[in-house]
């Protein structure tokens, strides 16, 4: 295939997996705006969507409940690590992030002990070739970016739209504020927590037809996610958009090129760039 | 005869804030041994200033000469060693450690001039300066308790104790009576004479008694700009000064 | 008027003195004259326990000491095993030279690292020390040609000998190995104390207490940050050294996230800003995978566990706890 071919190719798959990256990665930014928290846990709840995608898929036969349980079962994990962990240590920032790492491992071993170390493939539920001048394409693919998008500009709606977006908006500007205004900020907190889980969750549920369902897949997502959130500007969600779609990019590229492993380490080292020079550190921005 | 250069200095000091200008092409002059007050409405910029002063936050543009060397690029701990020392406007100190410990830190750092100091632990001789300090202020620690738990009172004193331990030249004092009992404001109005022979003075002030009673002048700031500096009763008298501040 | 500073004070610090040194020393003792009771299986576990107790020790002077918590120091440890077990798997050279080399190259990278993470604080360092921690993580897998990436390179059969002036040990025989361990340990435990009880020391807890205020003291608080940080990778780096000498062992896996994981988990087990409490979060952490991973392969559930429990509940930790019944003296 010839060198346009490869690029073409890299790009499209940067536009997909950016998408998908751009989901993840909203929901750990929603999280960081609103509650000014870590969660390093973040990539965990991909990979419950992903692995429970993989268990309705099995039981059903059908790969369509998987993408309406699945967010929900996630959700319900999340509210309930929220309402156990979370509330009572006051999301404190550095208590938050030693918590969500052993939440990060109890998930993880968890997954482990039902579901085992391997990775197990899921059907996708379509499954037609888009032909390209140089290769044909999974059009299952194509159906997860556009799916990725609509979602995404669901997510915008919500945040500008709806009284829980303001809600969330409110809160995240002047905590205070917002709870002499009668803002229930407790409950906004767990919805904020709840619907990154979901955005999550939904993502692993899109990728897993492409990507197989594995217990260790969460680390991935949650790297990628970071750096997406760290890169576009915290507290900014069209900033983690923006970055988002840019890492996928420079990642689908590069690895078409290179080696993934390098490209990770320029992503890393990406990230720590843009933080030790941005002198309000993390949580700079105010607006969502 | 030489003019005697002023003790501290700035020149067109100013800062802004995104699109806030809080300090505004300020000139001050401050000479050595004078109890200066600084008084204005909230917002008028007082703490900002002296903030650019002791090298809290940076300039925007502007300079400060201090001891006829220029300091507007110096970090603030530098500062300090070269005899500046600041009370904040809401105490701070070390609420864990004890009183001993926290005046021990200000001692240390000025006995401790080369690093090999660091590694000895002459504890003698830092009994005697943390003690010389807390009788400087009359403040008696009553135990090994953690500063944090003293009444406010106790805690302005221990700051000022710390101040003093670093023997300054120029000592800020940010707002030094706010929340002070009667007595209390009367008896540091008394340390600040006491030491105001080996120490310049400038405090930032809300209570005029205070400022009427302690400051031998005062600088008048408004809006981030000087509008008046006098003694105390020509700042007393002046219109301008009464419509903005007094009169409120 | 006289001002008395309260008795206890001024004399606390010599009672101080005896109380610390006749405890650490009773551990040091008890360690030393466990290695003659202490069945073959528990010997070893011991040995490994004591150096990554070191590893721990060298963590707590950052998070404890300075208040700083870090995500990357498996880089350090990585430094100092990589340095250590790549001279001797590729040049050959002796035990200490090659412990030297390690503690040369760990303190250079925790130079390096740290005067560019000192800059940012909070969550912002911890951040910054876990990227660059993944990115030395995915470097070490990348020149695996080197390094022997995640499979590792196996040191038996070229395992150094030790000199010590006129007497030679080989580091294969169980008996070394464990007072190798015991010296590194103690020598670890003897700087820690040093460094917290010398005036450095309580510059760095008074940043930790109040950096503004400490600054406004006139204490150039990046440096004091910057030697924190050093020495607490000097002793990560002397840790992973020992480790591979004594396990005649590398590999990538050392420098994952999870080595960077562990020794928060073990301080935050036995005690943030204690000496001691290292030892003994280490020895039960240790122990407690050890267990587990006879049960099940998921046995890092109790890392996650341990965790959220401690964070919730004790976020002091044991010693942290009973140094909170008798306040003054145990550093």
């Amino acid at each position: 295939m010839s060198f346009t071919g490869h690029l073409f190719l890299g790009l499209l798959e940067g536009v997909v997996s950016g998408l998908v990256i751009a989901l993840t990665a909203m929901g750990l930014s929603l999280v960081f705006g609103v509650m000014r928290i870590v969660n390093v846990a973040h990539g965990e709840f991909f990979m419950l969507g992903a692995v429970f995608a993989w268990y309705f898929s099995s039981l059903t036969g059908s790969f369509y409940p998987a993408l309406v349980a699945a967010p929900i079962i996630v959700a319900l994990v999340a509210l309930l690590a929220d309402r156990f962990i979370l509330r009572p240590i006051r999301y404190a920032p550095e208590p938050t992030i030693v918590a969500t790492i052993g939440l990060l491992y109890i998930l993880q071993q968890l997954v482990l002990t039902f579901y085992g170390p391997y990775a197990r493939p899921v059907a996708a539920p379509i499954y037609f070739r888009v032909d390209f001048p140089w290769f044909g394409y999974s059009g299952y693919k194509l159906v997860v970016a556009a799916l990725a998008a609509l979602l995404l500009a669901a997510l915008w709606l919500v945040v500008t739209r709806t009284r829980l977006g303001l809600y969330m908006r409110a809160t995240q500007q002047d905590r205070e504020m917002a709870q002499a205004f009668g803002v229930p900020t407790e409950r906004v907190y767990a919805a904020a927590f709840a619907l990154g889980a979901v955005l999550a969750a939904i993502a692993g549920v899109l990728i897993v037809p492409v990507q197989q369902a594995h217990y260790l897949m969460g680390l991935d997502a949650l790297l990628l996610s970071f750096m997406a959130v760290i890169i576009g500007g915290v507290g900014s969600l069209t900033g983690t958009l923006v970055a988002a779609l840019f890492i996928g990019l420079i990642d689908g590229v590069m690895s078409v090129f290179f080696t993934p492993t390098l490209a990770k380490i320029v992503a890393s080292l990406l990230v720590v760039f843009v933080l030790v020079l941005k002198p309000m550190g993390l949580f700079g921005g105010d607006r969502l | 005869m030489a003019p005697v250069s002023p003790l501290l200095e700035t020149v067109n000091l100013e800062k802004w804030f995104g699109g806030l200008r809080a300090v505004h092409l300020v000139n001050f002059r401050l000479e050595r041994g004078e109890i200066r007050a600084i008084i204005g409405p909230n917002g008028a910029g007082k703490t900002t200033f002296v903030s650019m002063i002791c090298g809290r936050i940076p300039p925007t543009s502007g300079r400060v000469i201090f001891k006829g060397r220029e300091i507007t690029r110096l970090p603030a701990h530098a500062r300090v060693g070269l005899g500046i020392a600041y009370t904040f406007q809401l105490v701070s100190i070390f609420r864990n450690l004890t009183v001993y410990e926290n005046v021990a830190l200000a001692v240390q750092r000025r006995l401790v001039r080369h690093p090999l100091d660091a590694i000895k632990d002459n504890h003698r001789s830092l009994t005697a300066e943390v003690e010389a300090a807390l009788a400087e202020v009359e403040f008696t620690p009553p135990d090994d308790r953690p500063a944090g738990t003293l009444a406010h009172g106790h805690q302005r004193l221990l700051e000022v104790a710390m101040a003093l331990a670093l023997h300054p030249e120029l000592l800020i004092l940010d707002e030094p009576t706010q929340g002070l009992a009667p007595e209390e404001i009367a008896s540091l109005g008394a340390l600040i004479r006491r030491i105001a022979g080996n120490v310049t003075v400038l405090l930032i002030e809300h209570n005029m008694e205070v400022v009427l009673g302690l400051s031998q002048r005062v600088t008048v700031m408004n809006w981030g700009d000087i509008i008046a500096e006098g003694t105390p009763q020509e700042i007393e008298a002046n219109p301008e000064v009464q419509r903005v501040y007094l009169g409120q | 008027m006289t001002v008395r500073v309260p008795s206890g004070e001024a004399a606390a610090p010599a009672r101080d003195n005896r109380l610390v040194w006749s405890v650490h020393l009773a551990v040091a003792a008890l360690l030393l004259l466990l290695q003659f009771v202490l069945p073959p299986f528990h010997h070893g576990m011991l040995a490994r326990i004591m150096v990554l107790a070191s590893y721990a020790i060298g963590y707590n002077i950052l998070l404890g000491y300075a208040g700083l918590m870090s995500l990357g120091h498996a880089m350090f440890f990585a430094a100092g095993m990589y340095g250590t077990g790549l001279t001797v798997y590729y040049l050959g050279l002796g035990a200490l030279p090659a412990i030297l080399i390690g503690l040369l190259v760990s303190i250079a990278v925790a130079l390096v690292i740290g005067w560019i993470t000192l800059r940012t604080t909070g969550v912002s360092f911890l951040i910054v020390t876990m990227m660059l921690a993944q990115a030395f993580f995915l470097a070490t897998l990348y020149f695996n040609r080197i390094t022997g990436g995640d499979q590792g390179l196996v040191l038996t059969g070229r395992l150094p000998l030790l000199h010590l002036g006129l007497l030679t040990f080989s580091l294969a025989q169980p008996g070394v190995k464990y007072n190798v361990a015991l010296v590194v340990f103690t020598a670890c435990v003897l700087l820690g104390l040093w460094l917290v009880r010398s005036p450095a020391g309580r510059v760095l807890v008074a940043i930790r207490e109040n950096e503004e205020r400490a600054r406004l003291i006139g204490y150039n608080t990046f440096h004091y940050k910057w030697l924190a940080l050093t020495i607490s990778g000097a002793v990560a780096g002397l840790a992973g050294s020992t480790y591979t000498l004594l396990f005649s062992y590398l590999g990538s896996s050392f420098a994952s996230i999870l080595y960077s994981i562990f020794p928060l988990l073990w301080t935050l087990v036995g005690g943030v800003g204690t000496i001691i409490g290292p030892l003994v979060g280490t020895t039960m952490m240790t122990y407690v995978v050890d267990i587990t991973s006879g049960y099940t392969t998921a046995y890092l559930i109790v890392v996650g566990a341990a965790l959220v429990i401690l964070i919730m509940r004790f976020p002091q930790g044991i010693m942290g706890a009973v140094r909170a019944r008798w306040p003054r003296w145990l550093p």
